[in-house]
């Protein structure tokens, strides 16, 4: 059995469908996204559109939450004043563009997701388990916290997005973590490149989940995000690898690892 | 144990206020060297100072019971606190202790850290798997604004800090109590990041924090007034406050949360699962946190 899994799409619908292009030209024969399907990109209607058109398997983000319920702000969970203005002007747009007739698909996605593939039983979520916002970076999700994570949602792999950057972790008990990453922004890493997970139950090569990094056409996504008039910030993020906001929220390890 | 409550209000003050179901442990506070600091701040909630013996400082066993009862719990961040941290005799053995078990950040004055504990530091941050983070106070961008409150000859040794901090590859995270007036708002946020930066830090990080009106405080200002109601608070608010996924660990036992330490109504137990149970919001600095939003995570 071979899947996919992608993190938030942030409105990156060129990311997007080359992702799915590149899945499937894998042997992917499920598809996955974790949520988040709008913000920080432009012309949320294109990502929402593909996802149903290609069927992926859906769990419900907080920005998913938010623009189907049409909340008052994006539940992020940002708690820096910087950070949340960016997150306020990214939300406006994502509402503001986001057709009704998608808003309840939105709203009525799963906040979890539990499948069973190749023996394994894999537990989809967006933050955590126990909070759709709950960002799990590597350096601050320790082994025994994600071991309980793991027992209380009857899970052998836990497979979550929300923070943007991807990692896994084998767990003393054999258990699993897997952070998929994010098609909507690069990691942090100075490459436009995004990533998403890939798992084949059958590889030979331990461990069963890998990491994709996928080149899309990332100049035209900024040129699109200008035209849209979204931050200048975020187009620098497109265009460098680096992110310029949401950066106070990451720990001092992820921190460090960045530009800015 | 000694507390400044007497009995009869301590008992009044668990029974009232809105209430504060526990979600779950995700941060333990462990106040190492209890009440003992190299300063003795004018603003300080707990009466801290080099005298100051009234919390005890913790063995290296005793907190290690800590970071074991964490673990059980399955904490995710570790924060030691005090008093200053770095007057423990057994600090280095402490911190490894607790990378073993979670991220840990360390709430410091600053003032200790020459250059071989910078160096020792940024060893351990990169040995270890687990995040660690520095938390430095500096209550001013001049020593006028900061030694009124800090103790003269302060700021330059915390600012000499910082740039050591800086030099060694750390971003701390530099918290600013707003204990006068200009040091609140995005402007005064903005300047301040701009001053960190010039000391020689790549990322600055600055955390504003707003004044605790207890311990020393008290004989400074006024204290409150007031307490919370009875009302239920919005559940953002509720589900956000430090007490409702934290505890503190001290030599006394486990407390609400760091701030308390020296209300004897406010110690919820002997042991992390004793604690780990809901409480009211009676305490008059609660006002503090659900009012002026103070959060004491990083």
């Amino acid at each position: 059995m071979r899947a996919a899994f992608f993190g938030g799409i942030y409105n990156n619908y060129i990311g997007l469908e080359e992702a799915l292009a590149d899945a499937r030209r894998r042997g992917a024969e499920r598809l996955f996204c974790l949520g988040d399907v709008g913000g920080f990109g432009p012309h949320p209607d294109r990502s929402i559109e593909s996802l149903r058109k290609a069927q992926v398997e859906m769990v419900q983000g907080n920005y998913d939450d938010a623009v189907g319920n049409a909340r008052e702000d994006c539940g992020c969970g940002y708690t820096d004043p910087r950070d949340n203005h960016f997150a306020r002007l990214s939300y406006a747009y994502t509402l503001d563009k986001t057709s009704a007739g998608h808003r309840p698909w939105l709203a009525g996605l799963p906040p979890q997701l539990s499948v069973e593939l190749g023996g394994t039983r894999l537990h989809l979520v967006h933050g955590s388990p126990r909070q759709q916002n709950e960002f799990l970076w590597e350096s601050t999700a320790p082994d025994a916290f994600l071991e309980r994570l793991c027992v209380e949602a009857g899970a052998d792999v836990l497979l979550c997005t929300h923070t943007g950057i991807h990692w896994q972790r084998q767990l003393p008990s054999g258990r699993r973590v897997v952070n998929v990453g994010a098609l909507g922004r690069p990691a942090n890493d100075g490459r436009t490149c995004v990533w998403y997970a890939f798992l084949d139950t059958e590889a030979e090569t331990a461990p069963p989940f890998c990491f994709i990094p996928l080149a899309y056409d990332h100049q035209r996504l900024a040129r699109e995000m200008r035209a849209e008039k979204l931050p200048e910030e975020f187009v620098e993020t497109v265009l460098t690898g680096w992110w310029t906001t949401c950066l106070e929220i990451l720990p001092s390890k992820e921190r460090l690892r960045g530009r800015f | 144990m000694k507390s400044d409550v007497p009995e009869s209000r301590a008992t009044e003050a668990v029974a009232r206020g809105p209430r504060v179901p526990f979600r779950w442990m995700d941060t333990l506070w462990v106040q190492v060297t209890g009440t003992l600091c190299n300063i003795a701040c004018q603003h300080c909630f707990i009466s801290c100072g080099p005298k100051a013996t009234q919390i005890p400082v913790m063995g290296v066993d005793e907190v290690q019971r800590a970071l074991d009862q964490g673990r059980d719990a399955g904490v995710r961040h570790v924060y030691f606190t005090g008093g200053e941290p770095f007057l423990h005799p057994e600090l280095q053995s402490l911190v490894a202790r607790a990378l073993d078990v979670a991220a840990l950040t360390i709430v410091t004055n600053g003032i200790l850290l020459d250059d071989d504990t910078v160096r020792w530091l940024a060893g351990a941050f990169e040995r270890s798997r687990n995040a660690l983070d520095l938390r430095v106070s500096l209550d001013g961008m001049t020593a006028a604004q900061n030694d009124s409150v800090r103790g003269r000859g302060t700021f330059a040794e915390i600012v000499a800090a910082l740039q050591r901090l800086g030099a060694g590859g750390f971003s701390p995270v530099v918290t600013v109590v707003e204990h006068e007036q200009g040091l609140e708002g995005a402007e005064a946020r903005a300047r301040f990041l701009d001053f960190v930066r010039g000391l020689g830090i790549r990322q600055p990080r600055v955390k504003f924090l707003p004044l605790l009106r207890i311990g020393r405080e008290a004989r400074r200002s006024e204290g409150y007034a007031d307490r919370l109601g009875d009302e239920a608070l919005l559940p953002a608010v509720e589900s956000s406050l430090l007490c409702a996924t934290g505890r503190c660990f001290t030599a006394q036992g486990v407390y609400t949360c760091p701030i308390l330490v020296e209300d004897a109504s406010a110690r919820l137990g002997a042991s992390v699962a004793e604690a780990s149970r809901g409480i009211r919001l009676g305490w008059a600095a609660c006002q503090t946190c659900v009012l002026d939003g103070l959060r004491c995570n990083t």
